[in-house]
């Protein structure tokens, strides 16, 4: 276990396990995303209340789902620069605050679109919503303290301290259908007990949740490698590597 | 395929512009986050290698100097 930690904290172990990992993701992870827009858009069937217009569940929970366990990334991230100063998890830290941004981005938006038609308003100050628009300026918050030091140890510091603060808000966000008299409708999938959902649309979905997982996981890894690329471009070691 | 029609399928049944709306603007944003790194790494890469090449070239005709002056 503690190899596999000391193995990902070092940058050239790092740089070539995002180079085999990306040219595997980037195939299957856009296949997915293909095959489950198809499935969703084409071949599901349409909710027998709400009509054609839940089909924005398809890429409307995935990027809620990922955008909270990204926090949770995210903040272990910060946790392991905090507590063992290791650099890689500092360069995580700074990869994941945007990824998790668009997705919660995605999110809002996408939530908003489908409100329009079923509620019949863009937007509401809903438990559930609010909750999501804190995360996206928690993410954005992280953003802004990465690039608002010159000194990256206490830029470092700063972002940590923050995504660990914020966790406070992702049991909030899951609790918040349930704590609260709420418009979002409560999940749909659950891990005990039936699923609220028709297999004819819990497959799909399933299936863009994964496709979400893996997105993620490929830009994570995509701007690791570029931050690498600009940290190390004077090593010797990335140079042998590109000759 | 559950619609009947290419047309049926831009329509759905007059949730078209929310659907693809957001399908759309998706679209666009997973573009963009796999596009953009990808973009600045292949720059990156290509400036290192250029500046080694360079560098290999600076070197070669330094040694060619040193070599002539003994």
């Amino acid at each position: 276990m503690w190899s596999i930690v000391h193995k990902m904290g070092s940058p050239p172990w790092f740089y070539r396990f995002a180079n085999g990992a990306i040219a595997w993701l980037l195939p299957i992870v856009l296949l997915a995303l293909i095959v489950g827009c198809i499935w969703g858009l084409l071949i599901a069937p349409p909710d027998y209340r709400q009509g054609n217009s839940y089909r924005i569940i398809f890429i409307h929970v995935p990027a809620a789902v990922v955008a909270l366990a990204g926090y949770y990334v995210m903040a272990t991230a910060g946790l392991m620069s905090l507590v063992w100063k290791i650099k890689m998890a500092d360069t995580a830290m700074r990869a994941l605050a945007p990824v998790g941004a668009a997705l919660t981005f995605v999110a809002l938006v996408t939530g908003s679109i489908w409100g329009k038609p079923t509620w019949g308003a863009w937007w509401v100050w809903d438990a559930r919503i609010t909750s999501m628009l804190i995360l996206l300026f928690l993410y954005l918050g992280v953003m802004a303290l990465a690039e608002a030091f010159d000194n990256k140890v206490a830029a470092a510091k700063a972002c940590a301290v923050l995504s660990l603060v914020g966790t406070v808000n992702i049991p909030i966000i899951y609790k918040s259908v349930d704590w609260w008299y709420s418009l979002h409708q409560p999940a749909s999938i659950k891990f005990t007990g039936e699923s609220a959902i028709d297999a004819s649309m819990l497959y799909p979905l399933l299936l863009m949740i994964v496709a979400f997982y893996g997105l993620f996981a490929l830009t994570v890894l995509l701007r690791m490698r570029a931050e690498l690329l600009i940290t190390y471009r004077q090593s010797a070691w990335l140079r042998s590597e590109l000759s | 395929m559950y619609f009947q029609t290419w047309a049926a399928v831009w329509q759905m049944d007059g949730h078209g512009p929310y659907v693809w709306g957001a399908y759309s603007l998706t679209l666009l944003v997973i573009i963009a986050l796999v596009a953009i790194p990808l973009v600045r790494a292949r720059n990156l890469t290509q400036e290192i290698r250029n500046d080694e090449r360079r560098r290999a070239v600076a070197a070669e005709a330094s040694g060619e100097n040193h070599a002539s002056k003994t």
